[in-house]
C-alpha cells in the first residue's frame, strides 16, 4: 500500500492501487474538515510554493487549505505579481525558489508537460495542478472520490463526460483514471470538440448526447470554454444549447439517481440548466468540499514519510 | 498470557473503572487503533452488563500526531479517527494494548485535545513492559511485564487475530 511516487504529475503515471491509496488515504482526512479545531500537525515545518501561471481561484485555495489543515506553511506565488512579466525563463523562476528550500511546488501552467519539465532538475515534489490541455490530476481524483462516495465503487459503471473535450485537461484526467480503475466511459461532443482520436484512449464516443445518456450513472459536465469561441468550434451557443445541455428531459433517460458532475465554474443555462445545478443529484458542491481532503492526502503522500532520493 | 488472565485482567480494570468513576455516565472509551478497539468495545460491554449504563466507544487513529513521522521508514497508512461524540467536559478513558515508550499517548492526547477540552483523560493498557521515554504513567494496568528493550510484545485479541494472548518474542536477527 506504500506510495513511492516522488511527484504528482498527471494520472497516466499512476497504477490503480496507487490511484486506490490516494482515495482510501482522503476518506480518513475527510473528518478532519468537520472537526472544530479543522487542523492536524503532521506536515508542521513543511514548505510548499503554490505557483500559479494561469489563473485559478478554486484549486488554488483548495490546494491552501488543505496544506493549513496539514499544519504546512504555503505561500501563493501569482504570474502578476514575479519576475515572469520581467522576462525570466520557467528555469530561472523555480531555481530561485528552490534556493528558498521548499519542500513541494504546486504548479499550474497554460503549457502542456510544464510540470514534468519542472521535476526534471527539481528536488521539491512536483504537484501538477493542472497544465495546459495535458492533465488536472487532483481534479479527476477527487472526482473518482464522489463517485466512489455516492456510487460505492466505480468499476462497471457507466459514466459520461459531456462538453469540450478537445481542450480539457479535466476530460483526459477522468479517461486515464476510469479506464485504470474499470469505469465504461462515454465521451459527448460536438465533433469539432471532440476528435475521433480520443478513441484511443480505450473510450466510447458519441455525438448524440441523448443516445448516450441511457442508462447511465453518472454524467459529468465540462465548462464550455467561452472564450475560445472567437475560433469557432460550433455555430453557436443556441444550437450547442440545443445538442449538448444537459435538461430535465435529457436527464430522465439516465439511471434512476444518477450524479450530475461540474468541474466548475459553471455557465448556468450553456451546458447545465439553473434546476439540476441545484438539484439533489447534482453533487458539483460536494467535489469541492471533497477536493480539500483529497489534496490533503496527495500532500501526506507525497511529502510524508523518509526523505527520498532526488530523482536522477 | 493466556485468554483466561486477559479475561480476568480487563474484568478487574472494569471494577476498578466503576469504583473510581463515581458519574459513569459522563465516561466515554476512545480506543487507539488497531487493539485498543477491540479492548475498549470489551470494557463497555462490561461496564453495560455490570451497572446497565452505556459507554460509548470511540476510534483514535494518532498517525498524524506522531513524532517520529519523518524518521520512520515508508509512510504509515493514515486511517480513521471516529469519535462520533463531543469529547468537551467528558472523562476519557483512552485504551491502548501495550505502554512502552509512552510516545503514542503523547500522540492521543495531543490528539484529543484538539478534538475539545476533555474533563479527565485518564489511561488503561493490558501491558505495561516499562522503558518510558516520556513522564507518562497508567491509571489501570493489566499486567507489568519487565522486558529488555529489544524483546517484542505481541498482543494477540480473538476479534482480529484469532485468540486471545500475550507473546514475547525475541526480534529475527536479520543477516
Amino acid at each position: 500500500m506504500a506510495f513511492k511516487q516522488k511527484h504528482l504529475l498527471g494520472i497516466q503515471s499512476l497504477t490503480p492501487s496507487e490511484i486506490n491509496t490516494i482515495l482510501s488515504t482522503a476518506e480518513s482526512f475527510l473528518e478532519i474538515s468537520t472537526r472544530e479545531v479543522k487542523k492536524v500537525p503532521i506536515l508542521r515545518g513543511k514548505t510548499i510554493i503554490n505557483l500559479f501561471f494561469e489563473p485559478s481561484t478554486r484549486t488554488r485555495s483548495s490546494f491552501e487549505l488543505a496544506a493549513k489543515r496539514l499544519s504546512a506553511d504555503i505561500v501563493n506565488f501569482n504570474l502578476t505579481g514575479s519576475s515572469v512579466v520581467k522576462g525570466e525563463s520557467l528555469k530561472d523562476t523555480i531555481l530561485n525558489l528552490e534556493a528558498m528550500n521548499p519542500d513541494a511546488l504546486i504548479i499550474r501552467h497554460s503549457c502542456a508537460g510544464a510540470p514534468n519539465f519542472i521535476s526534471t532538475f527539481c528536488r521539491s515534489h512536483v504537484i501538477n495542478a493542472g497544465d495546459g490541455s495535458h492533465e488536472h490530476p487532483t481534479q479527476a481524483l477527487l472526482d473518482a472520490f464522489t463517485i466512489k462516495q455516492e456510487k460505492k465503487k466505480i468499476e462497471g459503471l457507466k459514466i459520461v463526460i459531456v462538453g469540450d473535450i478537445l481542450h480539457s485537461r479535466v476530460a483526459r484526467s477522468n479517461i486515464f483514471l476510469l479506464k485504470k480503475l474499470g469505469a465504461k466511459t462515454i465521451l459527448v461532443g460536438p465533433p469539432p470538440l471532440l476528435p475521433v482520436e480520443f478513441k484511443n484512449f480505450g473510450v466510447e464516443i458519441d455525438y448524440d448526447f441523448d443516445q448516450a445518456i441511457a442508462g447511465a450513472d453518472v454524467i459529468m459536465m465540462l465548462r464550455i470554454q467561452l472564450e475560445r469561441q472567437k475560433n469557432i468550434y460550433f455555430p453557436s451557443i443556441r444550437e450547442y444549447r440545443n445538442l449538448y445541455s444537459l435538461t430535465k428531459k435529457r436527464y430522465k433517460n439516465a439511471k434512476k439517481n444518477a450524479i450530475i458532475m461540474h468541474p466548475g465554474p459553471i455557465n448556468r443555462g450553456v451546458e447545465l440548466s439553473t434546476d439540476l445545478a441545484d438539484s439533489a443529484e447534482s453533487v458539483i458542491l460536494k467535489q469541492v468540499e471533497n477536493g480539500i481532503a483529497v489534496r490533503m492526502a496527495v500532500l501526506y503522500l507525497l511529502l510524508g514519510g523518509k526523505e527520498r532520493e532526488t530523482a536522477d | 498470557m493466556d485468554s483466561r488472565k486477559i479475561r480476568r485482567a480487563i474484568h478487574r480494570m472494569t471494577t476498578e473503572i466503576i469504583e473510581r468513576n463515581r458519574n459513569l455516565k459522563n465516561v466515554v472509551i476512545v480506543g487507539i487503533r488497531t487493539r485498543g478497539i477491540y479492548l475498549g468495545k470489551r470494557i463497555s460491554k462490561l461496564i453495560r452488563e455490570m451497572e446497565k449504563v452505556d459507554v460509548p466507544v470511540g476510534v483514535l487513529d494518532i498517525t498524524l500526531y506522531r513524532d517520529d513521522f519523518s524518521k520512520i521508514e515508508a509512510q504509515h497508512m493514515v486511517r480513521k479517527t471516529e469519535i462520533n461524540f463531543s469529547v468537551a467536559k467528558k472523562d476519557i478513558l483512552l485504551v491502548d494494548d501495550v505502554l512502552f515508550t509512552g510516545r503514542t499517548i503523547r500522540a492521543a492526547m495531543d490528539s484529543l485535545i484538539d478534538l475539545g477540552r476533555p474533563n479527565t483523560i485518564q489511561l488503561l493498557v493490558l501491558i505495561d513492559r516499562g522503558h518510558r521515554e516520556l513522564p507518562i504513567r497508567a491509571d489501570y494496568v493489566g499486567k507489568f511485564l519487565p522486558t529488555s528493550k529489544r524483546e517484542l510484545v505481541q498482543v494477540k485479541l480473538k476479534e482480529i487475530d484469532n485468540s486471545d494472548e500475550v507473546l514475547i518474542t525475541e526480534p529475527v536477527r536479520l543477516i
